[in-house]
């Protein structure tokens, strides 16, 4: 079974996995986000590593359902990607390179096996259902980010419009 | 496109996401990409505070409209700057680039740009300064780690001192006491001498200068704000208190910055100042004059921070009051702790601060004559003279955000905690190196805090967010405690992207909520207008 063999190979595909993610940002950041083990000290490397792991644990479960953890981590990831210095393809990419890792990870020979190559696909396609959720949650994270921007600029004199309307009544009414 | 043309899928599987250049910081250009950067100052306010080059421009734009010896303008300025303050040419000579602060500053962080490292942002500076001030420079330029002031250099400063929030998280971990914050301070000076500076910034001090506060509202607008809350409070308590505004003769000049008059949750704060004010029947007064405790000058100059200090001691002068107390606050407590004595003192007209109620004598405040409201309540907590009920304040499950300020520039540590014990139920701490001296910045300081920055601000939110997030995972907390003005509005932005469950507010909110009142009507509303107990809950 194809899915035995990637869980033997677990750990050096999630960690090829992350490292590509990491890859992402310059040099000096990246080689940060690798050695700092400290969740609080580095977020964005906590966010990443552990992330990665819930994914990958998820695409070879089989569940048709996502778990709320799977959900959660995903998020975790790509709302931090949604403020950083990426296009929104860049921010997204992170999700595809897992492909990658699981096809490099298979002997060159063994993909002449039909039976396997149909197996990889399917764990493909779950990979694929996970990028369209994440363009969900990129969106979320840029609409929200502009309603912020909307919703700071009326709190900044909340109290003063209020004050206006109570004492000389609605805007339409001046 | 023909079919042919299109990438086969095994090409596809070759995914390179765009990789960023691996050119060395010296030679990547700033790319100015909308969230990240602020809009600048509108050339009418820096007409108003008689500024240099007052203009219409864009950082997007390729031309600056710079003065047209602007290279000479900056080196000028940086050599005057580094006679006058020692500390700025020890910090130009003795960084020994060990790195300990490079991983320390929370853009650098959130974002991986290296540029945010502490230890580079200082470099942008340092470089030149190798480069025009040290014969070591002047000979070896690039090799002896020297450049040139070119356009480019000129526009990555005002792209990183703008991505600054002169935290200073970084400073506690030099091993020399480098303080990146004042480089960024000298920075942003040079900067505006050739007309580079952010409105965010520039306007509140143009507004301040005329008006004595942030947003340029007159005496009397202030004084209607001002009723408004204490008719919210008679509401909320029955009380009708008491709202002395420029009374000559008072004992104590209170000051606050004024975003706490205008936007909630910071109006709650300021509501409570009202109600404890009034139960300790203190002899106080709010001034119109002195109406704002914040001061931008520290974000834009040395000059600026004393021309709108001077307001307070001048307007404490003119009512003859003894001492000063000050609200919750976060960088009007570092101008007041680190500056004001100097630039603005001696304050030999004041007196040496006494509480009047507990008779303690604030030693601390001897020069200055300044006291913070967190030393003051605790000080009656101490002393048994507030009647307290926590129990109002159960729904809320807490955590602390030592805003930077008060807690790394001026050690205002255990007062604000003790209070927050005596009044809330519910206290739980977020990890230790995100907290008191390490406390992560709330990402909005020093006038980055506006809307257009906002990308920018929630990469340097996410380290305090990711601690929050920590602590609401495991005690369900549900309110971030703060003592900032700014850090009310910006750590409101915060939780709303990071952490939507959690409201952000003051000290003095839960204290005013705990506050037993002589004549109170039963309490049935906290002060955001919410019923106290847990009814809604279940909703
Ligand atoms: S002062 Fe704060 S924002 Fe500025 S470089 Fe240091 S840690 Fe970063
Ligand atoms: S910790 Fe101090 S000496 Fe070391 S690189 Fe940073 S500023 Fe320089």
């Amino acid at each position: 079974m194809l899915v035995d063999l990637l869980l033997e190979n677990k750990k050096a595909i999630i960690k090829h996995w992350t490292d590509l993610t990491i890859d992402t940002y310059p040099p000096e950041g990246g080689s940060f986000m690798r050695k700092q083990k400290d969740p609080f000290a580095n977020p964005v490397g906590a966010a990443i590593t552990n992330g990665a792991e819930a994914i990958f644990d998820w695409v070879m479960s089989g569940s048709k359902d996502y778990s709320p953890d799977v959900v959660r981590r995903l998020d975790d990831i790509v709302r931090i990607r949604a403020v950083q210095q990426f296009s929104a393809s860049d921010a997204l990419g992170f999700i595809f390179l897992l492909k990658k890792c699981l096809r490099e990870s298979i002997p060159e020979k063994m993909m002449n096996d039909q039976h396997l190559v149909g197996e990889l696909l399917r764990l493909e396609s779950r990979v694929d259902s996970l990028a369209l959720t994440s363009f969900d949650i990129y969106m979320k994270c840029r609409e929200k980010l502009f309603e912020m921007r909307a919703m700071e600029i009326r709190n900044r004199t909340s109290r003063i419009l209020e004050r206006a309307c109570m004492k000389y009544g609605a805007p339409h009414d001046w | 496109m023909d079919l042919h043309d299109l990438p086969k899928p095994k090409d596809l599987m070759d995914i390179d996401l765009n990789k960023p250049p691996e050119t060395g910081w010296m030679n990547n250009p700033s790319v100015f990409k909308d969230g990240t950067y602020s809009y600048p100052a509108a050339g009418k306010n820096l007409k108003i505070l008689g500024m240099p080059n007052p203009r219409q421009w864009a950082p997007t734009d390729e031309d600056w409209k710079l003065p047209e010896n602007w290279q000479e303008i900056i080196l000028k300025g940086m050599k005057e700057r580094l006679e006058k303050y020692r500390s700025f040419r020890l910090f130009m000579d003795i960084c020994v680039r060990c790195g300990a602060c490079a991983d320390k500053c929370h853009f650098f962080i959130g974002s991986g740009d290296p540029k945010n490292m502490p230890v580079l942002r200082a470099e942008l500076i340092r470089s030149v300064y190798r480069n025009d001030f040290t014969l070591l420079g002047k000979m070896l330029g690039r090799f002896g780690g020297g450049r040139e002031l070119t356009i480019d250099v000129l526009k990555e400063w005002f792209y990183y001192f703008f991505q600054c929030t002169e935290c200073r998280r970084c400073s506690v971990f030099c091993p020399y006491g480098i303080d990146t914050a004042e480089v960024t301070m000298i920075g942003r000076e040079l900067l505006n001498l050739v007309g580079l500076n952010i409105n965010w910034v520039i306007e509140p001090v143009a507004n301040c200068y005329r008006f004595g506060n942030h947003l340029g509202i007159p005496p009397h607008g202030l004084i209607d704000m001002w009723e408004f809350m204490a008719d919210d409070v008679e509401d909320i308590t029955g009380i009708k208190v008491n709202l002395p505004v420029n009374k000559k003769g008072a004992e104590i000049l209170f000051v606050t910055p004024s975003g706490d008059y205008f936007a909630d949750p910071g109006t709650y704060t300021c509501m409570g100042y009202m109600m404890l004010f009034h139960e300790l029947g203190l002899d106080y007064t709010w001034s119109t004059y002195a109406s704002e405790g914040g001061n931008f000058g520290l974000f834009t100059s040395h000059e600026m921070i004393k021309r709108l200090n001077a307001k307070i001691y001048a307007e404490a002068k003119r009512l003859g009051v003894k001492w000063i107390l000050g609200g919750e606050c976060g960088h009007m407590w570092r101008v007041v702790h680190q500056y004001m004595e100097t630039m603005n003192g001696p304050a030999d007209f004041l007196e040496e601060p006494v509480s009047p109620i507990t008779g303690t004598k604030f030693e601390n405040a001897k020069q200055t004559k300044m006291v913070h409201i967190t030393e003051f309540t605790s000080d009656l907590i101490k002393n048994g003279k507030l009647k307290l009920d926590p129990s109002r304040n159960d729904k809320i499950i807490a955590t602390y955000h030592d805003s930077c300020n008060p807690a790394r520039a001026a050690g205002l540590l255990e007062e604000p905690r003790y209070v927050i014990k005596n009044v809330v139920n519910n206290f739980y701490e977020m990890p230790e190196n995100t907290i008191r001296e390490q406390t992560f910045c709330c990402g909005g300081g020093a006038g980055l805090g506006n809307d257009e920055n906002i990308e920018m601000r929630m990469r340097g939110a996410f380290p305090r967010a990711s601690a929050l997030n920590h602590v609401v995972a495991k005690h369900d907390v549900n309110r971030l405690l703060c003592m900032c003005a700014i850090d009310r509005a910006t750590l409101t932005a915060l939780t709303h992207y990071w952490a939507p469950d959690v409201t952000v507010g003051g000290i003095h909110e839960l204290v005013a909520n705990a506050l037993v009142m002589t004549g109170e009507k039963e309490r049935t509303l906290d002060l955001r207008g919410e019923p106290l107990g847990d009814e809604e809950e279940d909703e």
